[in-house]
């Protein structure tokens, strides 16, 4: 079963590449792959963990269930009412947020938006929230004291700095009328990230790439919680239709052999 | 006899005693409805149109069981169908999917009829109800781009209908009729919802019943361009035509097969197409408040919507637009060549349609883009190009020294 999708990943990739030329004509700055794979259902679930931890306060996924959720990460009922619902809520329900959208235009300017889609809704898809989510850095300028390399002047300040420590961003002079690869910080040119001694996190590295990855991954779902099952149902759809496509060339050339 | 012949002879009277037209009707346009033997893989695009058409019914049935076409729950609705309507996924991607292949092989379809001369005399007739078919479903299709709601639905639907502003008068009046309102609102998503699931499809099917019917009372034509009923059998057979049925269905079955394998693999591995076929902004709500940074229609208008912004004044830019699609009618009229086929054409028509069709697609590819100064100029030059190509096509389509055009189809075609 691996076999055949991973031949049918690779033809995606390659119609991916050449329908490309459209979405890669943004100029935008480069991005890290996230390395989704929807297949690994531990990495969905510390995803969903995280969420509910983390982004869920704020951020409602007002198109995505409990239930679904349950089902397609493979949770039981009680794990997720147990662990992973706010109290109150039910199983069946939109996973809504508690906050009032009135309070939270006061806290932060407008309401958090809704990230059932923010997976789907730009050219670079889930590895922008991965890059998002690796890219915040100290500013005091900023109400909240944070900054985003990905999302200049984003509002949200960064939730995960226990886990990642703070950020520093290393910069470069921009080159005369140049672009900057990896984004700009106050008119320079981005080139990494420094973590002071003072301000490191819990987790090393590596192991808040792996946060990141987790909670993209789930992301990536929750934005079409059928993909997994999409491409599964499609390599037996595509050889059902290329094997009738087979049957019908031999039976035209069956019914063509008298015309000359 | 055996049983089963004497039940399906008798089922056969039965039905003949009760409505005697059937079978002869059946009889000419399928079992004695002679095609030339000749055609090649460009005459596939028809019947597929047809399978895309009907699979565009069939979903659209669907999703309307599902979909709410109004401006609160709209957007809602279809993620819905997405998550939680069991299927619903496969349904929305085919409805989806679809739309952006009716146009890959109507486009096609459309090339077919001018590299071969299929619009010219006795198919006047079945090029312009082509081309009406291709009019109501460039209409369709906006109005179903609109229905899920999504940035691009809302702000595309805002440009498209305040382009009817330009119409010098009535142009205010005439964008509030459209709309229901001040604003593209509740009231404009659902009469479109109504014109785009029962007003508009009617329409196709018709047209496409007549556009049918005036091609079989001419017979059709092939990648020769040669008459095959100038030369019959004692029987009055043309000697270099088949039966429709058996020999072509089985020939479209197969072309159905592998155009089915294609958009499978579209569906279920890249149902976006690199947002193509489903754009990213159309994934954000409609927010009338927030104008997306660049708006533009998705691939299958954007060689017209290249002219429209090739033009600095708005009137004249909507007009072209739409000079652009009506002047696709005259074509019958302004081709004055002897031969219909681009075989037996001189090497200037085949420069110049080959000339047409990439300046066709570099514009496609020019209305995806933002529009810097040197693409607006390209845009400019091309479309000049495109109005000139019909425009003096009575003058260059009868210049030249044609091949001349045997009376039967070559073998080994």
């Amino acid at each position: 079963m691996t076999k055949p999708v991973s031949f049918f990943r690779g033809l995606m990739a390659a119609a991916v590449l050449l329908s490309g030329s459209v979405s890669a004509a943004g100029g935008g700055i480069e991005m890290e792959s996230a390395q989704v794979d929807l297949g690994n259902k531990g990495s969905l679930q510390r995803g969903a963990a995280l969420y509910m931890n983390y982004c869920a306060a704020c951020h409602s996924l007002g198109y995505q269930r409990y239930s679904r959720m349950a089902e397609d990460i493979g949770l039981t009922e009680e794990q997720v009412t147990k662990h992973l619902m706010p109290e109150g809520a039910k199983f069946g329900e939109p996973m809504n947020t508690g906050m009032d959208p009135k309070q939270a235009t006061a806290w932060f300017g407008k309401p958090p938006p809704d990230l059932s889609l923010i997976a789907r809704r730009k050219a670079e898809g889930a590895d922008w929230v991965y890059n998002y989510l690796k890219s915040f850095y100290v500013d005091e300028s900023r109400p909240m004291g944070w900054n985003n390399t990905v999302f200049p002047g984003a509002s949200m300040p960064h939730v995960l700095w226990e886990l990642q420590g703070s950020q520093h961003p290393l910069t470069e002079p921009k080159p005369e009328g140049g672009h900057c690869p990896k984004g700009e910080v106050n008119g320079q040119c981005l080139t990494g990230f420094s973590i002071p001694e003072h301000k490191k996190g819990s987790l090393s590295a590596e192991e808040y790439d792996q946060v990141a990855r987790d909670i993209t991954t789930f992301l990536a779902y929750v934005g079409e919680p059928a993909a997994a099952k999409r491409e599964s149902i499609g390599v037996w759809a595509v050889l059902f239709l290329a094997f009738f496509t087979l049957l019908a060339y031999f039976l035209n050339k069956e019914y063509w052999r008298d015309i000359h | 006899m055996n049983a089963i012949e004497r039940v399906v002879n008798n089922a056969t009277d039965w039905f003949n005693q009760r409505a005697p037209g059937f079978l002869p009707f059946y009889r000419k346009h399928m079992t004695e409805y002679y095609a030339p033997k000749n055609f090649n893989f460009l005459y596939y695009f028809g019947v597929l149109a047809m399978v895309v058409l009907v699979n565009q019914i069939v979903t659209g049935i669907f999703l309307t069981m599902h979909y709410k076409p109004s401006a609160m729950e709209a957007f809602a609705s279809v993620e819905y169908i997405m998550r939680d309507v069991a299927g619903g996924w496969i349904i929305r991607y085919m409805h989806s999917t679809g739309a952006s292949l009716f146009f890959v092989v109507v486009y096609l379809h459309m090339f077919r009829g001018l590299i071969y001369g299929s619009y010219q005399k006795p198919r006047e007739l079945v090029w312009v109800l082509g081309m009406l078919i291709f009019l109501v479903l460039m209409a369709e299709a906006f109005l179903g781009y609109v229905l899920p709601w999504g940035q691009m639905s809302y702000w595309g639907a805002q440009v498209i209908i305040n382009l009817f502003g330009a119409v010098p008068v009535i142009g205010p009046e005439l964008t509030e009729w459209i709309r229901g309102d001040y604003l593209v609102s509740d009231a404009t998503l659902n009469r479109f919802f109504a014109l785009h699931v029962i007003a508009l499809p009617l329409v196709i099917l018709l047209l496409v019943v007549l556009h049918l019917g005036a091609l079989h009372e001419v017979g059709s034509n092939n990648p020769e361009g040669i008459d095959i009923k100038k030369v019959k059998d004692e029987k009055g057979k043309p000697l270099d035509g088949i039966p429709f049925h058996p020999y072509y269905t089985v020939h479209d079955l197969f072309g159905i097969g592998f155009f089915l394998t294609v958009a499978a693999f579209i569906l279920f591995f890249v149902p976006t197409f690199g947002g193509l076929f489903l754009e990213y902004d159309n994934f954000i709500p409609a927010d009338p408040m927030v104008t997306p940074a660049h708006i533009k229609p998705v691939w299958y208008f954007t060689p017209f919507y290249a002219m429209l912004r090739a033009v600095p004044d708005k009137l004249f830019g909507v007009l072209t637009m739409g000079g652009a699609v009506i002047i696709l009618f005259g074509l019958p009229w302004f081709d004055r060549c002897k031969v219909k086929s681009i075989r037996y054409r001189p090497m200037l028509h085949k420069v110049l349609i080959a000339l047409f069709a990439v300046a066709f697609v570099v514009l496609a590819y020019l209305g995806m883009q933002a529009g810097s100064p040197v693409q607006t100029l390209t845009a400019r030059i091309l479309t000049v190009f495109y109005f000139a190509f019909f425009l003096t096509m009575p003058i260059w389509s009868a210049m030249g020294q044609t091949k001349d055009v045997p009376a039967r189809i070559p073998d080994h075609d």
